[in-house]
């Protein structure tokens, strides 16, 4: 069987940052795989690893620059990886869930996976729809936010627990095929191990354009636009202690006397 | 032209977001004389509508399918409604259960979706502020579109409140069975155990800017030093540092001690959630621009690791060596 994780690339603003136009400027950004996909990562590892014969394939929508966090997912135990960009995806200024949704669809027609996970959200953007945008648009069913997955290679139901909130976990069957999207803490993803890593050197990483995928630019065209990108003004009213950590930590701690949180 | 909202309920009560969504809804809908409908799916549907009858509230659809949510018959229903209303702005929560329809439905009916809005205007058309970055950022997206989906952060519009005199309409739908694919089975609540953070008058919380689990020792002992309690956000209790009792937020615990102390929180939105009701928020976070400045009313900007030890200090305490 197959299992195609979709792993994104996230970027990170550092603490100060200029914004350049419609975007936060590329010098204070850094990039990383996004947090929620390394646990469907891990998750799709360790079917695998429980199981015979499956396969875990991985599918980026994303530029050049994302292969180093792909060599990161293959050194997890990722088999291969798709990534999917070319000019018009690079000049398109917004790229929505729905967009990438279609991207992923057409590779899942392709692929033709029996279980795909993806992370709840990328930590960026924060849309939280691609999954289940995608599961709806191949016609498998699905699951979002998925902290607990009982489920083996062949399958055809996966029993799940879906974080609610407020503590509450809802248990639920699912259809396999069927899209998971994954909650931070259903594992605890593994470190890439140095063989990992010089063995994902030689993992295929496979570069696609739309036109590979039988999509044309059209895709890219939705009806979301950005339209602005600003830092929020701070609402902040916080009385902000000022000094060395010695004089800020006595003016903290006077604070908390006064507050009764401690005597004397 | 109509708008369109669908509230959310969970064992036998209909959740907050129902009433701030019907709030987005009313905003939305007088920006273009609109009406404001919505939509409740399952469970007890008329009490549900007794109680969504609230001011600006025009009409109310009651969906008499299954108990609770059950994504496959909510997308089923929602789709049919939205066929017969044809409403121009279809509203759905940013709750979890939203994340689990609401793509599938705008997907569904080919709308452009934008998700966790935290703001809407509406002339010719519709721009909708979300964040991103966690929060660092905050951008405007535009929807050129006759028809759109939104789902709508909780939390950030009011309850709509008042008595309404809605009308109250039962929707039929027939539901494809052989597309209902997954079945709720049960619910637990999870997180007991040795103590409630909801009970605390002092909270102590550590995030992720502690680093490592040995330099938790740093914050256990300020906490001891205090008196208070030991809480914590979430990838403090993924990272199994910390028992899932101990986590504040959307999914974890939501608290209202007098005096809240966020050590290495940056103040993402399913935090502030769980903590934002705390009556003194002390933030101490080495970056000026994380959101937990926003709420906090007294902040360190500074390294935790300088300035932990020297408020233990301070109170005749001996800071562990780490
Ligand atoms: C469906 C869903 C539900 C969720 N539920 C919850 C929930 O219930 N509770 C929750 O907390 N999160 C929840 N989250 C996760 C949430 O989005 C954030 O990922 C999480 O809150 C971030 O935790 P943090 O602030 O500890 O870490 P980060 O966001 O990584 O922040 C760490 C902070 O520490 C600061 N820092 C780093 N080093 C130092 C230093 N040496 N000194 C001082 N400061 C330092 C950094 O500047 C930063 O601001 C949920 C997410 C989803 C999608």
């Amino acid at each position: 069987m197959k299992i195609l994780v979709t792993v994104a690339e996230v970027a990170e603003v550092e603490d100060d940052f200029e914004v350049d136009g419609l975007a936060v400027d590329d010098r204070y950004l850094t990039y990383d795989l996004n947090e929620w996909d390394d646990y469907a990562v891990e998750a799709a590892v360790q079917i695998q690893e429980a199981g015979e014969d499956v396969e875990v394939v991985s599918v980026t929508v994303g530029p050049e620059r994302a292969d180093e966090t792909i060599r990161m997912a293959l050194a997890k135990g990722v088999d291969r990886a798709i990534r999917v960009w070319d000019d018009d995806l690079a000049g398109t200024e917004y790229l929505d869930s729905a967009t990438k949704a279609e991207i992923l669809a057409a590779v899942a027609e392709e692929e033709d996976p029996d279980l795909v996970l993806t992370g709840v959200q990328s930590g960026d953007s924060a849309f939280g729809a691609t999954g289940v945008s995608l599961a709806e648009r191949i016609g498998f069913e699905w699951a979002a936010v998925v902290n607990d997955l009982d489920y083996a290679a062949g399958d055809d139901e996966a029993s799940v627990r879906r974080e609610l909130e407020g503590g509450v976990e809802e248990l639920t069957d699912v259809e396999t095929p069927a899209v998971l999207t994954i909650q931070t803490g259903i594992n605890d993803p593994r470190y890439a191990s140095l063989r990992g890593i010089r063995q994902a050197q030689s993992k295929e990483i496979a570069p696609k354009k739309l036109a590979d995928l039988g999509l044309d630019a059209d895709v890219t065209e939705g009806a979301v636009s950005l339209t602005e990108l600003y830092e929020p003004e701070t609402v902040s009213d916080a009385t902000v202690y000022e000094g060395s950590p010695e004089e800020t930590a006595g003016q903290l701690a006077d604070l908390l006397r006064d507050k009764g949180v401690v005597e004397g | 032209m109509t708008v369109l909202g669908i509230a959310e309920h969970r064992r036998g009560d209909l959740r907050d977001v129902s009433f701030e969504l019907a709030s987005v809804g009313r905003e939305l809908a007088d920006a273009t004389d609109s009406e404001l409908h919505l939509a409740v799916i399952g469970g007890e549907v008329e009490a549900f509508a007794d109680d969504l009858d609230r001011e600006g509230v025009d009409v109310i659809h009651t969906i008499d399918e299954g108990e609770e949510f059950n994504h496959d018959i909510y997308v089923q229903a929602v789709e049919a409604l939205h066929d017969d209303l044809s409403p121009d702005v279809l509203l759905m929560p940013h709750s979890v259960n939203g994340l689990d329809y609401a793509p599938a439905v705008a997907s569904r009916l080919s709308l452009p979706l934008v998700t966790d809005a935290i703001g809407v205007e509406r002339d010719d058309g519709l721009a909708v502020t979300r964040e991103m970055y966690g929060s660092k950022v905050e951008t405007v997206v535009d929807v050129d579109a006759d028809r759109v989906a939104l789902t709508v952060r909780p939390g950030e519009w009011p309850p709509v409140e008042g008595t309404g005199d809605a009308d109250v309409s039962a929707f039929a739908v027939d539901i494809d069975e052989s597309q209902v694919r997954s079945t709720v089975t049960g619910f637990e609540e999870v997180g007991g155990g040795d103590v409630d953070i909801t009970d605390a008058d002092v909270l102590v919380s550590v995030g992720r800017g502690i680093e490592e689990e040995e330099n938790l020792a740093l914050v256990e002992a300020l906490a001891d030093t205090l008196g208070a309690t030991l809480s914590s956000s979430r990838p403090i209790v993924d990272n199994g540092w910390l028992p899932k009792n101990r986590q504040v937020g959307q999914s974890g615990k939501v608290v209202t001690p007098d005096v809240y102390i966020a050590i290495g929180i940056s103040g993402a939105v399913q935090h502030v959630a769980g903590m934002k009701g705390a009556e003194t928020i002390v933030a101490i976070n080495d970056d000026p621009s994380a959101p937990i400045y926003d709420l906090a009313d007294y902040g360190i900007v500074d390294d935790l690791f300088d300035v932990v030890p020297a408020l233990i200090e301070e109170f005749g305490g001996e800071p562990p060596e780490i």
